[in-house]
């Protein structure tokens, strides 16, 4: 079989470029970004307010997001973990890529000042505030069968089915049901790869505020994480706040934190223009 | 290329009932039936193999990377690893790695999402989503049906910080991941073309399907 290698001095060049992107993304973009929002959260200007919901325990819910427009997602009385999924409104195949979202920013922790991605290489949200700093984007929601497993004999509602019901009442299917971001699950991954649920980093009375950078559709599922301690089914409610946000500053924090998401937000322009 | 490896006394070269050469960043589809053995091979070491599979008999039902790693708790693929549908049915189950390091968070690379993380004058580059899409096309699928891969061979370890980077890749010419299929899947292969980070050692190489019937 003929194989033509590159040469050793094009692999030293890509390699070389490829570790000073490297050591920017791993020791200037965690230093340039703030600490958590602090906690309470302050109130939302109520002019600003453009529909409230309250999401029961076990629930889902589903919106339409505007550019500029915000979310804040807020536990309320805590222990919830909210799982979230999003399509561009204009063309469902473009949707939430977690992938993208870790590997471009190089860590699986996002907070206030990161951005998350679409698999078209644009930016769908920015997370102008976050009080937790516990997210998840690994692991996935519940099931019918993980809920079994973990209640026996209890009639529980799962995230894989609820979002199975956004999407269908969607006209969506279970096609287009893309891997979720679990908001408020402080997942945390040991040397070994196993994962390890970090208590009281987050999962009580946290919100989190993400911002639309382009328009679309938003779907929630309000159950237990996979991995959360606690024996009992007793998902709490959330409160989901959709607001005008203000508009981003030239200077604003999630364009210019990293190069990474200062390229990407170049690629939503071109989308725009 | 090494020589052939063997993993069970009925399993030789002479007796797969298919063998792919797959060129440098060039894609592959095949059905893997219930039962058989599918062999992919790392020919010459250092090659990410970006990989799906579908249910044969219904292609809404398809690897996930989430479910696959809740399933198991923990982030990494290696031998006894179950990979998990979106409906949470064992589609495979990893039987063999000489390898001993694979992923599942980092995804395939794409012509899009190289922009972002290398600039833009990198977007003319043939990609793993393209391969997919490519060949997905060929079943009827779109891009829509292209979800968050495993990256056979690739090394992407993740910090309890969080901190994630692709580093060069552990695996030596001729290593192999072997999957025995709990259902018939349509398994598609991208060979990644990516030149911009060390999964492929910065030089794409060719690599090996090998497929065998069920023992009984
Ligand atoms: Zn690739």
């Amino acid at each position: 079989m003929m194989h033509v290698r590159r040469s050793p001095e094009e692999i030293a060049a890509n390699r070389q470029r490829y570790e000073e992107h490297q050591k920017k993304g791993l020791e200037f973009a965690p230093k340039a970004l703030p600490a958590p929002s602090p906690l309470p959260a302050p109130a939302i200007d109520a002019a600003a307010i453009i529909h409230q919901e309250t999401i029961p325990g076990g629930w889902y819910w589903s919106t339409a997001l505007k550019r500029g427009e915000a979310l804040r997602i807020d536990q309320g009385e805590g222990g919830s973990t909210v799982a979230l999924v999003a399509w561009n409104a204009a063309d469902t195949s473009e949707r939430l890529n977690l992938v993208d979202t870790v590997k471009v920013q190089w860590t699986t922790a996002l907070g206030k000042g990161r951005v998350i991605f679409s698999d078209m290489g644009r930016v769908m949200f920015s997370l102008i505030e976050d009080s937790s700093g516990a997210h998840d984007c690994l692991m996935g929601g519940s099931t019918a069968a993980s809920n079994a497993a973990k209640y026996p004999g209890v009639k529980s509602r799962n995230t894989r089915d609820n979002l199975v019901l956004v999407a269908g009442k969607l006209g969506l299917t279970r096609r287009d049901i893309p891997a979720i971001l679990n908001l408020f699950a402080p997942v945390r991954v040991d040397d070994d790869g196993g994962f390890h649920w970090r208590g009281k980093l987050s999962n009580s009375g946290d919100y989190a505020e993400l911002r639309a950078e382009m328009d679309m559709i938003v779907g929630f599922s309000n159950c237990p994480h996979p991995l959360d301690p606690d024996p009992v089914y007793a998902p709490k409610p959330v409160i989901v706040t959709r607001f005008r946000a203000p508009a981003p500053a030239i200077d604003d924090l999630s364009r210019t934190a990293t190069a990474e998401a200062l390229r990407g937000f170049e690629n939503n322009a071109s989308m725009l223009a | 290329m090494t020589d052939f490896i063997k993993t069970s006394a009925s399993r030789s070269l002479e007796n797969a009932v298919q063998e792919h050469f797959i060129p440098a960043e060039a894609p592959w589809s095949g059905i893997v039936r219930k039962g058989q053995t599918i062999r992919i091979e790392d020919s010459y070491g250092q090659q990410a193999i970006d990989t799906l599979f579908y249910r044969a008999d219904d292609f809404a039902e398809r690897y996930s990377n989430q479910d696959t790693m809740r399933a198991q708790g923990g982030a990494y693929i290696g031998t006894g690893t179950k990979i998990i549908s979106n409906e949470g049915n064992v589609m495979l189950v990893m039987t063999a790695d000489s390898c001993g390091r694979h992923d599942t968070s980092a995804g395939a690379c794409s012509c899009e999402s190289n922009t972002v993380r290398f600039g833009h004058g990198t977007k003319y580059l043939h990609a793993c989503r393209d391969n997919f899409v490519i060949e997905v096309t060929k079943h009827g699928m779109s891009k829509r049906d292209i979800v968050p891969n495993i990256n056979f061979f690739m090394n992407v370890p993740i910090k309890p910080n969080g901190e994630m980077t692709i580093v060069d890749g552990i695996s030596a010419p001729g290593d192999y991941v072997e999957l025995v299929a709990e259902m018939d899947v349509l398994c598609v292969v991208s060979n990644c073309p990516q030149i911009n980070n060390p999964c492929n050692g910065f030089d794409p190489t060719p690599i090996r399907v090998l497929i065998w019937d069920g023992e009984d």
